[in-house]
């Protein structure tokens, strides 16, 4: 069988308005996006939020309700799986147990014709890229979890498929592996150039290694954006939940100030950079992340924006910093994170508190967000 | 003497065990034993310890008439049987369709019915349609008892295949009849073998439902019957043992196979 | 080919469409059923009812269903026979499998997989051999009788074949292996940390026995007696070998009406009445596990 026009299609991943629907559910609903050529895109959203379906869409292994697919020009939506310039990473692996190592990294290559040289330098050239070519007779039982991770990473990009898809691939490794999988597979993203599509619920995950990520829910793109805009600036209460943690005050804007909103939080106004606001009206969520406050005992002297009244109600040393839940006279409970960088003596249950914070570090939410989603 | 009741209790179980392999295996000692016996007519009395059986197991009248229709029929329906049951199996395994659970209860119902009412019932469709009982007749007896095994036994193993290795195949740009053929097939084989092999020992040990539809044909197992009366020949130990160890060594072969393929090193 | 390829995307999660895949797949197998067992059990309902023709041997339908209760009547000690050897071959199996099944799964190590063909290796002899085995080794000749007569337990005139006792054993070890490795499956199947976590929660060996590993075990229990009871019911071999003329089971009776007397409708009413009792006995047995389990 020879090399099939469709599998050498190249460019941008472009998904249209892409839906599949169970009955009256939408896994994934109208989903639009534009992955570009050569990046390591990430697909991060909590179990359900329909993340593995487009990406399963995009395999050929699933069929849309509605939408299209292209890779660059080509419309892949109706294609099948063995005709698409696609290869998938499978959660598991999916190594073939009945076949060798070679084996199995060839397989591909050999249903597309390739001659028999081509095919073995193809693969042992993979194989030393992911430094394990002694393991090439040997079957997939025999190998080690992270053994098998890497040689199903190999046995995909050694087709140079536009798109390398990855399902959660980390999954099932402990911790130290993981990240050191982490590292590898960006570093062969760089290597060797192919679209990387990562999806996973890993937020660390998804922000060490991807140049883009899209944050899902509920079948929809939350956000798109760099790391940095989606931590520093996040737009929804879920993204602001869902990546690292944040604090979520309710306010109200009362005027402006040059680049900044003047928004009153129970009776303390605060400043709010315009850049990092997404409000629509005068009713807004203010966003403060727990490591940017600066905690300290009522009366020390504070700069920037400044909340009074605190009282520590809970104490955690967590050893490169403590922990600090914050009970203020609304009754809302803040939560701070101290590095523990200097001698002063860590506050104790029921110390009077006052929290102050650099306002360039403030975000703010429309006030119809719901403050409590993405949050885990 | 603490000691003693201590190590009793413990291993009772093991020790119930022996006992029960033990029990197993009289009958096989003492048909394998009694293929050496000097006998003439009768297999009944030891009268001395002789070769000249094994040397020559077809010496009995029709014996290994007997054993050859036994091959022949056997080796036919185990091909036709493991055929349609395999289609069966990938079908009740893979797909959703109407009309399951009916499958399922066609499928139980031979095995859940005595030999002889399949045995009978057969006979008396024939004898209804005029069909002489021949070994056409015996084969399609024994395809009909052994199709139902044949599906039970390949169906686990379609039921256990991990879907995701034919996605990963077809993404691989496999089509649907490669991964068949290079994924899917390769994977079931242990569980077809083991199906033809489950196949042709229920054909070949059948008895009643031979009886009732292989007319005047002989099969083993009817010529060890019709012989019991005046004692069987020594030579049917012969044959008995030989099939034994045959198929011990097949089974064995076929574990040593399969570990061999799962070491790890 | 069409048919495969576009019906396999199915197969994929590909298509949610209707394929014809899967019926083309089962057409063969099930008219060969069809065809083999089910339109042969309608001939066998049509024969009860015959009556006898002009000629001998010939028989013509006169849907005398008198027929039942005449057979029934002239066999009812053998029916009652059958089911009562049946039950208690059964249970004897039931008890001699257990503990080799539970014996085989939790205390054999790495010898599990030599112990489970050992179980069915025996069975490699051809089922007729290993009768008339038991025959001659439990027989007037044999060497069991004359120790246990020198041994003055029994008398010089009794003898244990020709008996019932000699039927059931021979009954219950032949199908050994139908008890013993579906009761070694589902003991198999039980996750050793349940039997921890009964010791833990201060239950002692046997209580945990009886709570935890006897109730797990019930499927293994459903199937194996069922596959031991459905043919020791229907059996007249081990009858014949190991049994006396007062031992006679229905099989015998079917088999000689059809090949000695020549009454067909006989036969086929008895055939068809034990087939009826036997069907209805498993579907009352088979509410505990659906079809699905038990295949």
């Amino acid at each position: 069988m020879a090399v099939d026009a469709s599998t050498s299609a190249r460019g941008d991943l472009v998904l249209k308005n892409l839906t599949k629907s169970y009955g009256d559910f939408n896994a994934v609903d109208d989903l639009s996006l534009v992955i570009p050529k050569g990046s390591f895109f990430a697909l991060l959203g909590p179990s359900g939020c329909g993340k593995t379906t487009t990406l399963r869409m995009v395999a050929g292994l699933e069929e849309p309700t509605s939408g299209s697919i292209f890779v660059g020009e080509t419309d892949i939506t109706d294609m099948k799986p063995y005709r698409r310039p696609v290869n998938t990473v499978f959660q598991n692996y999916a190594l073939f147990p009945h076949l060798t190592i070679y084996e199995n990294i060839a397989f591909g290559l050999r249903r597309r014709g390739i001659s028999e040289a081509e095919v073995k330098t193809a693969v042992d050239k993979v194989l030393n890229l992911i430094e394990l070519p002694q393991l090439a007779t040997r079957k997939p039982n025999q190998l080690s979890g992270g053994q098998q991770q890497r040689i199903a990473v190999a046995r995909a990009i050694v087709n140079r498929p536009a798109l390398l898809l990855l399902d959660e691939p980390l999954g099932a490794l402990d911790l130290k592996l993981r990240r050191q999988m982490q590292i590898e597979l960006k570093w062969i993203q760089t290597e060797i150039g192919i679209t990387f599509v990562h999806v996973t619920h890993d937020q660390e995950e998804a922000m060490t290694m991807a140049d883009t990520i899209a944050v899902m829910n509920k079948g929809k793109i939350e956000q798109m954006g760099t790391p940095e805009e989606l931590y520093d600036s996040p737009k929804t209460s879920f993204v602001a939940n869902f990546l690292g943690q944040s604090n979520l005050i309710p306010g109200e804007v009362s005027g402006n100030d040059g680049d900044n909103l003047i928004v009153d939080l129970f009776g303390t106004k605060v400043a709010v950079p315009k850049a990092r606001s997404s409000a629509q009206g005068k009713s807004v969520l203010v966003g403060i992340r727990p490591e940017k406050f600066r905690i300290a005992a009522e009366g020390k002297s504070t700069h920037g924006n400044v909340l009074t009244g605190g009282v520590v109600s809970d104490v955690s040393y967590i050893g490169v910093s403590t922990q600090y839940q914050v009970e203020m006279p609304s009754g809302k409970e803040l939560m701070v994170f101290e590095q523990n960088d200097d001698d002063e003596e860590m506050l104790r249950k029921g110390a009077k508190v006052v929290l102050s914070w650099e306002p360039t570090f403030t975000f703010a939410l429309d006030g119809s967000e719901n403050a409590a989603a993405g949050s885990h | 003497m603490k000691q003693i009741s201590k190590w009793f209790s413990k291993n009772l179980i093991r020790i119930y065990a022996f006992l029960a392999f033990t029990y197993l295996f009289i009958p096989v000692l003492y048909t394998f034993i009694f293929s050496f016996n000097d006998s003439r007519k009768t297999n009944l009395i030891w009268k001395g310890f002789t070769l000249d059986k094994w040397k020559n197991p077809c010496g009995a009248p029709d014996i290994c008439n007997a054993l050859g229709n036994s091959f022949v029929i056997g080796l036919t329906a185990t091909a036709i049987s493991t055929i349609l049951g395999t289609l069966i199996a990938f079908a009740l395994g893979r797909y959703k369709f109407r009309g399951r659970s009916t499958t399922n209860l066609l499928i139980f119902l031979p095995m859940a019915t005595p030999e002889i009412v399949l045995g009978a019932s057969l006979l008396t469709m024939f004898v209804n349609l005029g069909i002489n009982t021949s070994m056409f007749t015996a084969i399609i007896a024994h395809v009909m008892f052994c199709i139902s095994f044949v599906v039970v036994t390949v169906k686990a193993r379609v039921a256990s295949l991990d879907p995701r290795l034919e996605q990963a195949a077809m993404d691989l740009y496999a089509n649907e009849w490669q991964t068949f053929r290079r994924v899917t097939l390769p994977l079931v084989a242990p569980g077809i073998a083991a199906a033809a092999l489950l196949a042709f020992s229920l054909s070949f040990d059948d008895f009643i439902i031979t009886n009732f539809t292989a007319g005047t044909v002989n099969t083993f197992p009817r010529f060890v019957y019709v012989s019991a009366g005046r004692g069987i020949p020594a030579q049917a130990n012969v044959i008995g043992s030989a099939m034994f160890f045959l198929a011990l060594f097949i089974v064995i072969a076929g574990q040593i196979f399969s570990s061999r393929r799962k070491a790890k090193i | 080919m069409v048919a495969f390829k576009a019906t396999s995307a199915k197969v994929f999660g590909l298509k949610d469409n209707k394929s014809i895949l899967p019926y083309l797949l089962l057409i063969p197998g099930l008219l060969w059923l069809a065809l083999f067992f089910i339109v042969p059990i309608f001939s066998l309902g049509q024969m009860s009812t015959k009556v006898p023709g002009a000629q001998t041997g010939e028989f013509v339908q006169g849907y005398r269903f008198a027929n039942y209760i005449d057979a029934f009547n002239a066999s009812t000690e053998q029916f009652l026979r059958s089911f009562l050897y049946g039950i208690l071959a059964t249970i004897i199996a039931l008890a001699i499998a257990y503990p080799l099944a539970y014996a085989i799964a939790f205390k054999s190590g790495r010898f599990k997989n030599i112990l489970l063909v050992l179980v069915v290796a025996p069975f490699f002899v051809s089922f007729l051999l290993r009768t008339i085995a038991w025959k001659q080794i439990l027989g007037e000749e044999g060497p069991v009788v004359s120790v246990l007569r020198t041994l003055h337990l029994i008398s010089d005139t009794t003898s244990i074949t020709s008996s019932a006792f000699a039927v059931v054993t021979g009954l219950a070890y032949n199908f050994l292996p139908f008890m013993t490795l579906p009761l070694y499956a589902s003991l198999e199947r039980i996750d050793p940390r349940t039997l921890e976590a009964a010791g833990d929660l201060y239950a002692n060996g046997f209580t945990t026995f009886r709570k935890v590993t006897v109730p797990l075990s019930m499927p293994g229990v459903v199937a194996g007696t069922l596959l031991t009871f459905i043919p020791a019911a229907g059996d007249y071999i081990n009858a014949t070998i190991l049994g006396s003329p007062s031992n006679k089971m229905l099989g015998n009776v079917i088999e000689a009406r059809f090949f000695k007397i020549v009454d067909y409708p006989a036969a086929a009413a008895l055939s068809f009445t034990l087939m009826a009792a036997i069907l209805v006995l498993v579907t009352l047995y088979i509410r505990k596990a659906g079809t699905e389990e038990l295949l």
